[in-house]
């Protein structure tokens, strides 16, 4: 049945961490090439070496500029460039799950984790149509619907060793920006991560209560702040002239006068 | 959204198709013998014909049984199972008065019934999803009641009837153009809220994952033809409506009538490629699409 468990068991998920992502791509890569490899249809590409390139990733990195309003006391603020790892959340509210008419959508009540059966999966669409983070892609060749499973195949997979049994995008982040644990256990260090940190929901008006949560930036370094005034000292140096001498100060007067 | 012809057509021909079955079910026109046989062609060519084109936009079609399971949670699953009760009740009211020159009336009550059940479930379909704000309201489900009803009575010959429902489905139609220009915006989903980055300040696509596109720009970002989007909503509403009733205002001919069903099946077309084109889906704000 494509309803939703009232509960789970664990609630695994992701802690993404805003400030820390420097948008290397490198979990994009390696999601890629985990589950191309590994469980499931493989993650296909179409026109790989053309002029119009596709493929299909379960992990996307947008990039954002945020503007700080101008105010008083900034009046001019620097944009801050945010990089933006976006996959699938994991909702414990999935309406991916429950529009899915043949039941290959679901969410494991074990832990949470929202699967595709692809041998179920008759490919028409409607879970990536009621997503709103475009976390489900349908493959161009093999047809069938494909999201992040939270690399179910090597957080219990005992045949790898005990530091690779989290999902390959946690593995390979090398600023460490994400974190993956349980936050049904509040003690996990991913819900105490996400309390301290404040870790927020995306799109929260949807209601479809994500278990991914993103750490907002902290404030960047005040580069600019008091620009002009580089040094205690500089209201006492000589000031810069002011006017154009030589050519430059005859062509300047000259042009003004026409 | 990527408005797919597969579904344009789709939604379009069963909406007619199953709103002229339901007119045969409760016996407008009241006919048997070979008249009832022809309107039942023509309702099953449509209502079919519709469903069978709905399966081209599969990725999987050969798998499209195991859509008949999920009827407890999915709108997508409830709509098939309602089209195969619709069609097979419908089937044997259709016998007996073709056949029999019977009208078994509490079938084609049912028939009818579950017809009507057929549309309004294909458009719950789409007014479930909060992901497309200018979808989730419940003039969706009027307007393809609306349409699949006035479509059906000018098939079913009914004029009166006919010329009333077309100025309905045009009123609703309307009502949800102008209402679904705002949803996007009353939604309260924005790129800030996508983000959460919205107390910092004003938040702006940069850039996006990947320099080629995907999947989700080409099926939700659609962007084609808004800035003919008035112009075509226009020429919908004379097509689907206001063309049919002066045509059936006239007095009636089989060609007449045939005009009015070929205009408003041509203006119905071209509503629905702008219910679909028009449709933003929240996923476009992370790429700047909105």
């Amino acid at each position: 049945m494509t309803t939703l468990p009232t509960a789970t068991t664990k609630k695994l998920g992701l802690v993404i961490d805003l400030d820390t992502c420097v948008g290397c791509h490198a979990c994009v890569i390696s999601c890629k090439g985990w589950n191309t490899e590994n469980y499931g249809a493989p993650l296909s590409d179409t026109d790989a070496y053309g002029g119009d390139p596709s493929g299909t990733f379960l992990n996307r990195v947008h990039s954002f500029e945020v503007k700080p309003p101008v105010l008083k006391d900034q009046p001019a603020p620097e944009a801050q460039l945010i990089h933006f790892p976006k996959s699938c959340l994991h909702c414990e509210d999935a309406p991916c799950v429950t529009v899915c008419p043949t039941g290959a959508s679901y969410k494991r009540v074990e832990d949470g984790i929202v699967l595709v059966n692809e041998s179920d999966c008759i490919g028409c669409g409607l879970c990536a149509w009621a997503c709103p983070y475009g976390a489900r892609e349908m493959d161009q060749v093999e047809k069938v619907m494909k999201k992040c499973t939270l690399c179910v195949d090597r957080i219990y997979n005992e045949n790898l060793p005990e530091e690779d049994r989290e999902p390959a995008c946690v593995r390979t982040c090398p600023a460490g920006a994400r974190h993956f644990g349980d936050f049904a256990d509040p003690d996990s260090h991913v819900s105490k991560l996400s309390a301290e940190r404040g870790g927020m929901d995306l799109m929260p008006e949807q209601g479809t209560k994500p278990v991914n949560k993103y750490l907002p930036p902290r404030p960047k370094d005040t580069l600019s702040e008091g620009a002009g005034d580089i040094d205690i000292l500089a209201p006492y140096l000589e000031p810069v002239a002011q006017e154009a001498k030589g050519f430059l100060g005859w062509l300047d007067k000259t042009l003004e006068k026409l | 959204m990527h408005p797919a012809p597969s579904v344009i057509f789709f939604t379009v021909f069963s909406g007619i198709g199953f709103g002229l079955l339901t007119f045969l079910g409760l016996g407008f026109p009241n006919v048997t013998g070979w008249t009832a046989f022809a309107f039942f062609v023509i309702a099953y060519l449509c209502a079919v014909g519709g469903l069978i084109s709905s399966t081209f936009h599969l990725g999987h079609p050969e798998r499209a049984l195991k859509a008949f399971t999920q009827w407890r949670s999915s709108w997508l699953s409830r709509e098939g199972v309602c089209a195969v009760v619709a069609l097979v009740t419908m089937a044997l009211y259709g016998a007996g008065l073709v056949f029999f020159g019977q009208r078994w009336g509490i079938l084609g009550l049912i028939g009818a019934i579950f017809s009507l059940l057929t549309v309004f479930t294909t458009s719950m379909i789409y007014t479930q999803l909060k992901t497309i704000p200018r979808w989730n309201s419940p003039l969706t489900p009027a307007m393809f009641l609306s349409y699949a009803l006035a479509g059906g009575a000018l098939l079913a010959g009914q004029v009166t009837w006919a010329m009333a429902l077309l100025a309905v489905a045009a009123v609703v139609q309307v009502l949800l153009w102008a209402q679904g220009d705002g949803a996007l915006a009353g939604s309260g989903t924005t790129l800030a809220t996508a983000t959460g980055l919205g107390a910092g300040g004003s938040v702006r696509a940069f850039e996006p994952p990947h320099t080629g596109t995907n999947y989700l720009l080409r099926e939700f970002a659609f962007v084609v033809g808004r800035k003919h989007s008035m112009k075509l909503r226009v020429i919908a509403i004379v097509l689907m409506a206001v063309l049919p009733i002066a045509l059936l205002a006239a007095p009636f001919t089989h060609v007449v009538a045939l005009l009015a069903v070929v205009s408003h099946v041509a203006g119905a077309l071209a509503a629905r490629w702008l219910f679909f084109a028009e449709a933003e889906h929240v996923v476009g704000l992370y790429y700047g699409k909105r």
